[in-house]
């Protein structure tokens, strides 16, 4: 059974609280027990608590499965981009080097590429993945575009994202701020020293000029 | 942005549809259903190549034995001398070509046993051991009987090839496969 196209996932970044619930959760996980798909990373731990919770994006165009040499990464018809078959992958790190948003994580003793897949397992039998099932903040949420407008009135989820030339569209889409003007995050854009909450992309991606009240962002 | 999968399942990075993308493309698909589909094209050749790989290979099978029976038997080759060769003593020597070791075990005055020295479970050299009555190849620990070349323990399960053996006057001559 393939993943409903009505369900959707969203992050909201600025909600991550930090508790790596969703880190516990995904390593409790039977097909991957001990090893966490989700990373939570912190976006500038010298100035900010902040923390940010990083899925895979499931691209519309998954760059890890383009510049696979052993076309080992493949997308199911319902837009999950599976991790690296078993018998297939090299541990050739090509996947990790070219994803835009850095999700695939090399297990150089298992020889294996591991990244997130939606909870294949548990998406494609109508249950939630499990790190939204745990995330006490709902920073990240699974459900249908109609639920997550009723209950976050003032975001908006985006799924298209600029990376230089290169436009990726995604089904995990990321909430911003509903009167923000973004169409699409730029997010080498970000990399211009222009402030500090432009120098990480991340920061980027939080769109923290829209968040900021008047007269305290750039 | 082309957001519809073509018919392999693939959108490609310059989002063109599929019928405009280079061949590799169609060769090595993205999406699982392409990537499992096997046309009936593939496998009928998958299926043509195996079978005329098994059928040529029982060829050569069929070949092999036509030319081993043209060649006819071994010739008559004097290997060692009996009186050379004390009761219980064992020797090697090559027979019918330099590359094919054979080892010859002097029973008792009158009765001599030569065998071809490889192991017919995996080619290893077997050694006499003539107070056990046997022979043993060391790699597996498998066992023939030093009279017969049966085998009797270990791995292997045909005898050792045997060679017909002829003693004309202190000449001991090598005579074939018995």
């Amino acid at each position: 059974m393939p993943v409903p196209e009505s369900m959707q996932f969203f992050v909201d970044q600025s909600r991550c609280i930090g508790c790596q619930a969703c880190v516990q959760a995904c390593t409790e996980c039977d097909s991957h027990r001990g090893q966490s798909m989700i990373q939570l990373d912190y976006l500038d731990r010298a100035l900010s608590p902040q923390t940010a919770p990083v899925v895979c994006m499931h691209c519309d165009t998954p760059t890890c499965a383009e510049v696979c040499p052993a076309d080992a990464i493949k997308r199911t018809a319902d837009g999950v981009v599976q991790t690296a078959r078993k018998p297939r992958c090299i541990a050739c790190n090509n996947c990790v080097l070219a994803c835009p948003f850095g999700v695939p994580k090399m297990n150089t003793a298992m020889g294996l590429m591991m990244k997130c897949d939606l909870c294949y397992d548990r998406t494609s039998v109508g249950k939630k993945p499990m790190c939204a099932s745990v995330c006490p903040s709902q920073a990240l949420y699974y459900g249908t575009r109609e639920e997550i407008e009723r209950l976050r009135p003032r975001s908006r989820p985006v799924d298209t994202f600029q990376f230089g030339a290169q436009t990726i569209t995604t089904k995990v889409n990321v909430m911003v701020p509903r009167e923000s003007a973004l169409q699409a995050f730029d997010v080498l854009a970000g990399l211009t020293p222009a402030t500090r909450a432009d120098e990480d992309p991340l920061l980027a991606m939080l769109d923290v000029r829209d968040c900021a009240p008047e007269g305290v962002g750039p | 942005m082309n957001r519809d999968p073509g018919p392999n399942g693939t959108i490609a990075p310059d989002g063109r549809p599929s019928t405009e993308q280079p061949r590799w493309r169609r060769d090595f698909p993205i999406g699982v259903d392409a990537d499992e589909y096997v046309s009936r094209r593939d496998f009928t050749s998958f299926m043509v190549l195996i079978s005329s790989a098994f059928a040529c290979g029982q060829l050569w099978i069929v070949a092999q034995n036509a030319w081993r029976r043209r060649r006819g038997e071994p010739p008559l080759k004097e290997v060692a001398r009996l009186s050379e060769l004390p009761v219980g003593g064992a020797l090697t020597f090559r027979y019918p070509t330099e590359s094919d070791v054979c080892v010859l075990v002097r029973l008792d005055e009158r009765r001599l046993v030569a065998f071809d020295q490889s192991c017919t479970h995996l080619s290893c050299p077997v050694i006499p051991r003539v107070s056990e009555q046997r022979f043993e190849c060391p790699c597996h620990h498998g066992s023939f009987d030093l009279e017969s070349g049966r085998p009797t323990a270990g791995p292997p399960r045909r005898p050792l090839t045997r060679i017909r053996i002829e003693v004309v006057g202190d000449k001991v001559m090598a005579n074939g496969y018995a």
